[in-house]
């Protein structure tokens, strides 16, 4: 059985997830990272991999995408170093980019490779949902690759249980429409969104990403959901001195 | 042969709506009402009279008798240059303002490269009295100030565009991320036939005026209504679909798109996508694109800042590859020398980037009297100083 199902079975709240961007800030940072992020107690890791029109992104997630292609990311180089992955890491991992680079790659290759390396899951945001189930589902699910979904407070309620029948992992709720890199801000509205989500008692567990920076944020998302996702912040911290050895730090001051 | 769009918004293999989750509600409802809402009489009737009496269409089609003596041919230019805000971008908005207001959208958001597209967005937005902010990359702030100060004089708010190139691509970017933050009150006027469907078609469907008039235009003069050629240039290739639109199903006329060699296609400085690209996602949909083997978009140049896009618009990816339109390519140099050449026997000063189209002329080669049309885009104020710099006027 896929690691994602493994975890959300066995884990039902408070799941943290951790995303960086790979090339960043070194072009072979990605493995050291990943493994240092599940000693610190990270539950599962999402990988960016880096592309030039990164239009979900705001700055921060922007300008590392930016710094990783200047050094030379490829998904090409990254496969390479992710082929001991498994030997290191035993968290679900989950790739997430844009689907133009797969495109290049080729959309069979790349779920092979995936596969072939033992990555779980992927999250495409600009790969729609019409698209992916008419031209590549088959492909995922023969490779046993979980393909993340998104929705947002937006979504109608007919479109989010189409997107729960079309899941294998998990859902990935957007705390609000917005590029990557905004903090949460409660409100009456978004207490409303997560609770219509909650109350629809979907099939797939759900995960809240987009905002989530700090203990404020994730003990919001983790009333709703299983959990939630931390991106530009952690990117952020990467740029701290010694930040590698302080990943504990960081994980607790996210979820206490 | 069906040269347009599917029901799933796929030319052939091109087109589809790549956007995130967040854009989806949006580009739904437009999906599901631009066709009633642009077809309504009411919307038809209000659209023409704008088209009339504030962008001053029909715009001629003038015969050049001067360039078509050179030429040993007959050529018409189909004269955008003269409607109001000098090219045919004002077509499009015109219409995409008179389907915000029917979608209730209170703030329009636009993207543009030489600055046209923002200019003919803030000139409807002031006409309508809607807030109005454009996407414009840093560099090309700075190379074209006369157009920043018109958007600013009418009230619009410019915002520089400094990732990336800080060109065209990158206020596209913004303009998506600007929407994604404010899905529910904003429009996004998207400036050419590019974009997730239904803007393609949507775009396409209001330049179209070009070639209906053009049609209409022809019968008068020769009394045929259809051309040997036409003639355009081709960045995301608006003004291209427009004056190919009513031709598309006629195949005894030979449709050319011009795309912008730059230095030289193969010199590394170049925006000739058909030439250098491959099939690849941006900004929304299936079509051709500069890139890397890895999928990374290649910063396109050209000295036109209206042609420096990496990609074309997914319906001019389908007529590329079926064969029914041809794609060329004139670099920096060749343009001007054009440029330079209809100003001389025209008294007409195209833009650079209509210039490109009027350079192919000295690569064809005519049996006979044929009749061409050339898409006269835009007019060439705003490349005064490229022209200026280049010839040292």
């Amino acid at each position: 059985m896929n690691r994602i199902k493994q975890l959300f079975e066995r884990k039902k709240e408070r799941v943290l997830s951790i995303y960086f961007t790979a090339g960043y800030p070194e072009l072979d940072s990605a493995l050291d990272i990943a493994e240092a992020l599940e000693k610190a107690g990270a539950n599962f890791i999402e990988i960016g991999f880096p592309y030039s029109d990164p239009l979900a992104d705001g700055p921060v997630i922007q300008n590392s995408s930016l710094v990783a292609l200047n050094n030379g990311m490829t998904l090409e180089i990254l496969f390479k170093q992710l082929k001991d992955l498994r030997n290191r890491v035993s968290i679900p991992l989950l790739l997430m980019g844009y689907f133009n680079p797969v495109l290049q790659y080729g959309v069979e290759n790349f779920c092979k490779a995936c596969a072939d390396i033992g990555v779980d899951g992927v999250i495409i945001p600009d790969l729609p949902m019409y698209e992916y189930e008419e031209m590549y589902k088959d492909c995922f699910l023969k490779n046993n690759i979980s393909n993340i979904l998104l929705v947002t407070p937006q979504t109608s309620d007919e479109r989010i249980r189409k997107i729960d029948e079309l899941s294998n992992g998990f859902i990935y709720l957007l705390s609000s429409s917005s590029t990557t890199g905004k903090n949460l801000t409660v409100s009456a509205e978004t207490d409303a969104y997560f609770s219509r989500i909650q109350n629809m008692h979907l099939k797939n567990p759900t995960m809240i990403g987009f905002g989530i920076s700090d203990r404020t944020s994730f003990d919001k998302a983790s009333q709703f959901t299983s959990g939630a996702i931390v991106g530009s912040a952690f990117v952020k911290f990467l740029d701290t001195p010694n930040a590698l050895e302080n990943f504990p730090g960081f994980i607790k001051s996210i979820r206490a | 042969m069906n040269y347009h769009v599917n029901e799933k918004g796929y030319f052939g293999d091109f087109g589809g709506a790549y956007t995130p989750e967040m854009l989806y509600p949006n580009i739904e409802n437009l999906r599901k009402q631009y066709l009633d809402i642009i077809y309504e009489p009411k919307f038809q009737e209000e659209f023409h009279q704008l088209l009339k009496d504030y962008v001053g269409r029909p715009s001629p089609l003038f015969l050049a008798e001067r360039l078509s003596a050179k030429y040993g041919t007959t050529i018409y230019l189909k004269r955008e240059d003269l409607n109001h805000t000098g090219a045919h971008k004002i077509n499009n908005t015109v219409g995409q303002i008179l389907l915000a207001s029917r979608l209730g959208k209170k703030r329009i958001i636009a993207e543009t490269g030489a600055g046209q597209h923002g200019v003919a967005t803030a000139t409807v937005c002031a006409l309508k009295g809607l807030e109005c902010i454009v996407y414009m990359g840093e560099v090309d702030i700075k190379r074209q100030a006369p157009n920043v100060a018109r958007m600013k004089m009418m009230g619009a708010k410019v915002i520089p565009a400094t990732s990336g190139s800080k060109t065209l691509k990158d206020a596209t970017n913004e303009a998506m991320r600007d929407w994604i933050n404010n899905p529910v009150d904003t429009h996004y006027i998207i400036g050419s036939v590019v974009g997730p469907h239904p803007y393609p078609d949507m775009v396409a469907r209001f330049q179209s005026v070009i070639s209906e008039e053009t049609k209409k235009q022809l019968k008068e003069k020769t009394g045929i209504e259809t051309p040997d050629y036409v003639l355009a240039c081709v960045g995301g290739g608006s003004n291209a679909m427009g004056i190919f639109y009513h031709f598309l199903d006629d195949e005894d006329v030979k449709l050319i798109a011009i795309e912008a060699a730059g230095k030289g296609v193969y010199s590394g400085k170049s925006a000739a996508t058909t030439f250098l690209g491959k099939e690849g996602v941006l900004h929304g949909s299936k079509s051709i694109l500069m890139q890397t083997e890895d999928g990374q978009v290649i910063e396109p140049y050209s000295i036109s800042a209206g042609l420096d896009y990496p990609g074309i618009g997914p319906q001019h990816a389908h007529l590329f590859k079926v064969n029914r339109a041809k794609y060329v390519s004139i670099t920096d140099d060749e343009a001007i020398q054009a440029g330079k050449l209809c100003a001389e026997l025209e008294g007409i000063i195209p833009a650079i980037e209509t210039a490109h189209a009027l350079a192919y002329l000295e690569e064809m080669t005519f049996a006979g009297n044929k009749t061409v049309v050339i898409c006269l885009s835009g007019r060439g104020d705003k490349d005064l100083n490229t022209y200026m710099n280049y010839f040292d006027l």
